[in-house]
């Protein structure tokens, strides 16, 4: 290669474990170390993640399964129709929230300190 | 040089006492404030580079882009080479040439585009001036490309956290935009390395 000289190859290498490093800093959310569980609006639990457990939550439509596991949280049953909430999956990072709207059921995931106060559609 | 294609330079010699009897004499003109300004061999050269610059950012802004901010800079290609063989002023002038006539081109004068343009040229302008200084037989224009690509980012992403979006939710955007400065950077790099060579200074072809 004429065209790169050993400095320009070394840049390269240097700037590309930059790009990575940052990303990986950058986008790696806070670890999550509690689950909120809202129902109708209002808090129904704080849970740990560290105890794995499965939480029945009563919503609007019928009840909702939250399975805790390995620091992760999920829906995993839902009476919505459309079971978005459920097919999200896993939730492992602070931040992290899925929604069952018609059954009005919440998880969200907290780190130690939250990083914003609410969401908005 | 063929001089007398730009207008400018026409009028100039218009007004020389030699080719035109009928005009007073450039130094006995009756208003003192009217100057004339004589464009010299390397100002046509900046404005022809700087033509060309310009030429690559329309073409750039044709070309759709995924995300607003991730463009190639196909102008900076231009820089690059300027730097090289002109030196650091020729191409900062070029460089902010491009910025203002292509804002003026493309009518987003004076608008947050331009400013952030002009923050992106301001700062790889800083940075490849201590960049030149990086010993030429290990670094070459690659080198420059990048560390300017970099420079030019963190330029507009700084005026855009503390002008535009005075909010932390804009770091997430950095990692995206820095692996788009790494890859335009090489590629640009590359392509002024390729262009810098074929036309080095002992080809008669490229003499100025």
């Amino acid at each position: 290669m004429q065209h790169l000289k050993v400095g320009d190859i070394l840049l390269i290498i240097c700037a590309a474990i930059g790009v990575v490093f940052l990303s990986l800093k950058i986008w790696t959310g806070a670890a999550a170390e509690r689950a909120i569980i809202r129902s109708g609006g209002k808090i129904f639990q704080e849970v740990s993640l560290a105890k794995d457990q499965q939480i029945s939550v009563p919503g609007h439509l019928g009840i909702s399964i939250i399975r805790i596991e390995a620091h992760r949280a999920r829906i995993s049953s839902d009476p919505s129709p459309r079971q978005y909430c459920v097919r999200q999956g896993w939730l492992q990072q602070a931040g992290e929230i899925a929604l069952c709207l018609p059954n009005q059921v919440s998880v969200e995931l907290v780190g130690r300190d939250k990083k914003y106060d609410s969401l908005n559609y | 040089m063929q001089d007398s294609r730009f207008a400018i330079r026409d009028s100039t010699t218009q007004l020389h006492p030699e080719q035109s009897d009928a005009l007073p004499p450039a130094s006995s003109l009756p208003n003192p404030s009217f100057r004339i300004l004589h464009p010299d061999a390397q100002d046509h050269h900046v404005a022809r580079m700087a033509a060309v610059a310009l030429g690559l950012t329309l073409i750039e802004n044709a070309i759709p882009s995924p995300l607003p901010g991730v463009k190639p800079g196909l102008a900076n290609i231009v820089t690059l080479i300027v730097l090289q063989r002109f030196g650091w002023r020729v191409a900062a002038w070029v460089s902010l040439l491009r910025v203002v006539a292509g804002s003026l081109l493309f009518g987003n004068f004076l608008t947050p585009g331009f400013f952030l343009g002009l923050a992106g040229a301001l700062s790889s302008l800083a940075v490849l001036a201590i960049a030149q200084h990086l010993p030429k037989r290990a670094f070459g224009a690659v080198s420059h490309s990048i560390l300017a690509a970099f420079a030019h980012i963190a330029g507009q992403l700084g005026l855009v956290y503390v002008w535009l979006i005075p909010h932390d939710g804009i770091a997430y955007l950095i990692p995206i935009f820095a692996a788009a400065a790494l890859v335009f950077g090489i590629v640009n790099g590359l392509i002024a390395a390729r262009l810098l060579l074929r036309f080095a200074p002992d080809n008669p072809a490229t003499k100025n």
